[in-house]
């Protein structure tokens, strides 16, 4: 974990890349993230960037925060701070411009095509991080079951994700999975 | 807090300072364990009464159509608004130290004890779950996309396939699929199911 220049820029460029790629959110380029740190840089293992997913969305604060987790596992504390400020940098210095500006153009025809366009591609890549993690998660019966129930009580109640997280984590300790 | 919680609504709150935007999103994180959004209502709208219900509600439309982390933006577009950019940074910072810190902690944490068998053994259960809430979360956002007529659903399962199934490069992609998407978009609004 020595923290060397080179890596450095390299987090630092890839993740703001990535951030004004996340139409819709962070979950949206968590199949990016996978593909940069696992199959094509090879950062880390499939499991160990499965458990930092797992660890981002049990743990307070929003999900971007696993980007955290993937810098201090490259490059320690310096690449926690390099992935975590350019993935919240650049948007936010662009929504502050557009903050001001978009409202003005509430009722244009243009407007309301690139909104009705850009959607359903956010839905897409928050499908296609499904796609990927289950896949990362699941290799057998009792994990798949897991992924099914959790998704279906997600659905159809209102219960806190943070319980099925725990009951999935309960599941795990007891070697159900 | 206690006494501009009392303010009747009539009155405007005056414009946050610095300090109280910043602190305003520390303690939104906090308190917020998932629900950091919810947080943030409450304390401009209801407590606060730094904005009206309407005002949030389009900035938070803005963000979630924004690239980059949608919360994160929220607290920049919030900030700027109160106090321009310099209140932008105030309320992003104070919204981003505390989640920062306790990812390091837990990045610390995993890189010592990650392989020990019952850390092991907690992750491999918590990880189908949290897939499986990601699954939910997509449900969620598709359901009110397919009970129209548009292309939408057709652009939403060709992101899905390209990324999720055949892993292709997201900048690639997307740069072929927004400017057609936005193109049908323009053509073809999306319309109800009568």
């Amino acid at each position: 974990m020595k923290a060397d220049g080179d890596i450095l820029i390299t987090l630092a460029v890839q993740f703001a890349i990535m951030a004004l790629l996340a139409l819709g959110g962070a979950n949206a380029v968590v199949p990016e993230m996978h593909r940069q740190a696992v199959e094509l840089r090879g950062w880390m293992t499939d499991r160990q960037f499965t458990d930092m997913f797992a660890m981002s969305q049990a743990a307070p604060g929003p999900n971007v925060m696993l980007v955290t987790l993937i810098g201090y596992h490259v490059a320690g504390f310096a690449g926690a701070l390099v992935t975590t400020l350019a993935m919240c940098g650049p948007t936010a210095v662009l929504a502050h411009f557009l903050g001001k500006t978009w409202d003005r153009f509430r009722d244009r025809p243009w407007r309301i095509a690139v909104q009705a366009g850009v959607v359903p591609i956010s839905v897409g890549l928050v499908g296609a991080s499904a796609i990927v993690l289950t896949g990362a998660a699941v290799h057998s019966l009792a994990a798949a079951a897991i992924t099914v129930a959790t998704a279906v009580v997600a659905i159809w109640s209102r219960w806190n994700p943070l319980w099925l997280i725990a009951i999935g984590g309960l599941a795990g300790l007891t070697g159900v999975v | 807090m206690s006494e501009t919680a009392t303010v009747p609504p009539s009155i405007a709150a005056p414009i946050p300072s610095h300090a109280e935007l910043f602190l305003a999103f520390f303690r939104i994180t906090l308190s917020g364990f998932g629900g950091t959004l919810a947080w943030t209502r409450i304390m401009f709208v209801e407590r606060k009464r730094w904005m009206t219900a309407e005002e949030f509600n389009e900035a938070y439309t803005l963000c979630q159509f924004l690239p980059g982390p949608n919360i994160v933006n929220l607290t920049s577009v919030f900030g700027s608004r109160m106090r321009g950019a310099t209140g932008a940074i105030a309320a992003w910072t104070g919204f981003l130290i505390v989640p920062f810190c306790v990812m390091l902690a837990g990045g610390i944490l995993y890189e010592r004890y990650g392989d020990v068998e019952t850390v092991r053994r907690i992750l491999s259960g918590v990880a189908p779950a949290a897939a499986g809430l990601l699954i939910a979360t997509v449900v969620k956002m598709a359901k009110p996309m397919f009970s129209s007529f548009g292309p939408g659903p057709v652009v939403l399962l060709a992101t899905a396939f390209a990324i999720g199934l055949m892993r292709w490069s997201l900048l690639l992609v997307l740069l072929v699929l927004v400017p057609l998407s936005i193109a049908l978009a323009w053509w073809m609004p999306p319309r109800s199911q009568p």
